[in-house]
């Protein structure tokens, strides 16, 4: 009895550590492969020196590095206004009274226009479009209109992430808070917001890894933010490896953030 | 005396399908109504009726003497006064066991905090719950789940509790320990108005019961005479059918 529990214990550590060796093996072969051929094409060494030369990214990451900060403050910022106002245009499309009608007309044409439209050309339209309205107080600081512009358009996304999350809490959880005699809003505050919320902070995480990309963006407005510097940098000594630079620093914020994401999916659905 | 809950002529329709048909019923002060009928006879509509959360067309409900069925009548007031428990628990998932039964008494209620807990761990404690306080819901058991849902409703110190149905979804052998704690609440003298498939449980615990049959009430009377000696073809039907089913 003993015996064949120990053997076959003995067999599963063996399958796992075939397992583990296959597949070392075979990633191993897969990246020497890879190298090999790239690294065979005539045009490598060209590529070598423009897109990965040490020197250059050396000498243009302290730039790149903090044109990023302007990056992660902006998208920092962005992030926080999107998460209030994308809330309140999902509490608003949520509202049943009629009084609220023209209201919640407004908020849905809203989400409808602003996620239909792709983002740059919003920055584009916000960034050289306000200033030229040219009213009074009209902001024209490039970043304020872009992270206007970006505001815009991902409080659209992430009003629908809300309400799917609010529409997926089932109608017997508001019923049952009423019943015990909370008001219409004590009930969404207390009982289906937090239910709703919980659900939606894995396509949350997601839509913000599109943001911290997106940010990317104000780049046409003017701003040194990484990717400008970068293509200022690689403009001037026609060597892209700058690029490169700003591409792991943008890495550096987006994998961990999917990294994130998959430990709070795992978690609510171990709950 | 008037009754704690009045029903006067109630009618309601979904769409153009009529629900309940005129209904009149009074349930008195440490009364228990039992309401039975076939499944979709209208028992959990006329219950949501009563607590307001589902709009009457026609008709009044009278909660100590009170039209609530009046526009300008707040429905969460009305609610504060009334406990309901469903058929499927309805637990609110995301809070503790506590959690559940304390937010009507403070948020609705504005209770003090640390006397709405302490109510709850007693009401907990009777009915044999005190050490699940810390646990979410769905840690428990249908039949403990269905015991909280109890307790949530009790907490507020309603006028009457509504039940629909509160032994339905639950596995046969958890039926009892539901069945024993509206058992004791009806000895403490509580007001109650339950929709129930149990026939036996009706017979023991309701002094009256009253026989839904497509949206009116066609019989009612004390359980022995109802029960015994129907006068009614359909009230025949309805319990000889559930005599068949049981017997299967
Ligand atoms: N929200 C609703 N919308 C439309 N029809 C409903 C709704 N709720 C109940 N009904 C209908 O009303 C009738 C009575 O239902 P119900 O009150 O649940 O009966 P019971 O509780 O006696 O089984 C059924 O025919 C049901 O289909
Ligand atoms: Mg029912």
């Amino acid at each position: 009895m003993d015996d064949r529990r120990a053997a076959r214990a003995a067999a599963k550590r063996r399958r796992a550590r075939r397992g583990a060796a296959t597949a070392t093996v075979s990633t191993v072969l897969a990246v020497v492969l890879v190298v090999w051929l790239v690294g065979s094409t005539p045009g490598w060494p060209d590529v070598r020196e423009t897109f990965f030369s040490w020197e250059a990214f050396r000498t243009s990451f302290p730039d790149v590095l903090s044109g990023f900060w302007l990056d992660v403050k902006l998208f920092v910022i962005v992030e926080l206004c999107v998460l209030v106002l994308g809330l309140v245009v999902a509490l608003v499309r949520t509202t049943r009274s009629p009084a609220l009608f023209p209201l919640r007309a407004f908020a849905a044409a809203y989400v409808d226009v602003f996620r239909g439209i792709p983002v740059i050309l919003l920055v584009y339209l916000v960034g050289f479009g306000v200033p030229a309205l040219a009213f009074e107080g009209a902001p024209s600081d490039p970043v304020l209109l872009g992270g206007i512009a970006l505001t815009v358009s991902y409080t659209a996304y992430v009003a629908e992430v809300y309400r799917a999350g609010i529409d997926s809490v089932h109608a017997s959880q508001r019923q049952a808070a009423l019943a015990v005699g909370l008001t219409e809003g004590q009930a969404l505050r207390f009982v289906i917001l937090p239910q709703a919320v919980r659900r939606v902070v894995p396509p949350l995480l997601n839509d913000f890894i599109s943001l911290q990309k997106d940010v990317a963006l104000v780049a046409i407005l003017g701003p040194l933010e990484a990717f400008r510097v970068a293509q200022i940098e690689a403009a001037s000594t026609f060597n892209y490896t700058p690029l490169l630079a700003a591409a792991l620093l943008y890495l550096c914020v987006t994998i961990p953030m999917a990294r994130l994401v998959d430990v709070v999916q795992r978690r609510s659905r171990a709950a | 005396m008037s009754a704690v809950i009045e029903v006067r002529g109630v009618t309601k329709a979904y769409g153009d399908k009529p629900v309940l048909r005129g209904i009149d019923l009074a349930v008195h002060e440490h009364q228990a109504v039992a309401l039975i009928g076939a499944s979709g006879s209208g028992k959990s509509t006329l219950l949501r009726c009563i607590d307001l959360l589902d709009e009457i067309d026609d008709g009044d409900v009278l909660l100590d003497g009170e039209v609530v069925t009046d526009p300008s009548v707040r429905p969460d007031r009305v609610r504060r006064r009334l406990g309901m428990v469903f058929q499927g628990y309805n637990l609110f998932p995301h809070l503790t066991v506590l959690e559940n039964v304390v937010l009507a008494p403070v948020r609705a209620h504005r209770r003090d905090r640390e006397e709405a807990r302490a109510h709850a761990l007693e009401l907990l404690d009777r009915f044999g719950l005190a050490d699940r306080a810390g646990d979410r819901p769905d840690r428990l058991s249908g039949g403990q789940q269905q015991r909280v849902a109890i307790v949530r409703a009790l907490a507020t110190r309603p006028r009457a509790l509504l039940l629909d149905e509160v032994t339905s979804a639950l596995d046969p052998e958890l039926v009892g320990e539901v069945l024993a704690l509206v058992r004791d609440l009806k000895a403490d003298g509580m007001t109650m108005l339950l929709a129930t498939h149990e026939m036996s449980f009706a017979a023991e615990v309701a002094d009256e019961i009253c026989f839904l049959h497509e949206g009116l009430i066609v019989e009612r009377g004390a359980p022995e005479q109802l029960f015994e000696a129907p006068e009614r073809e359909e009230t025949r039907r309805f319990l000889r059918r559930l005599l068949d089913a049981k017997r299967l």
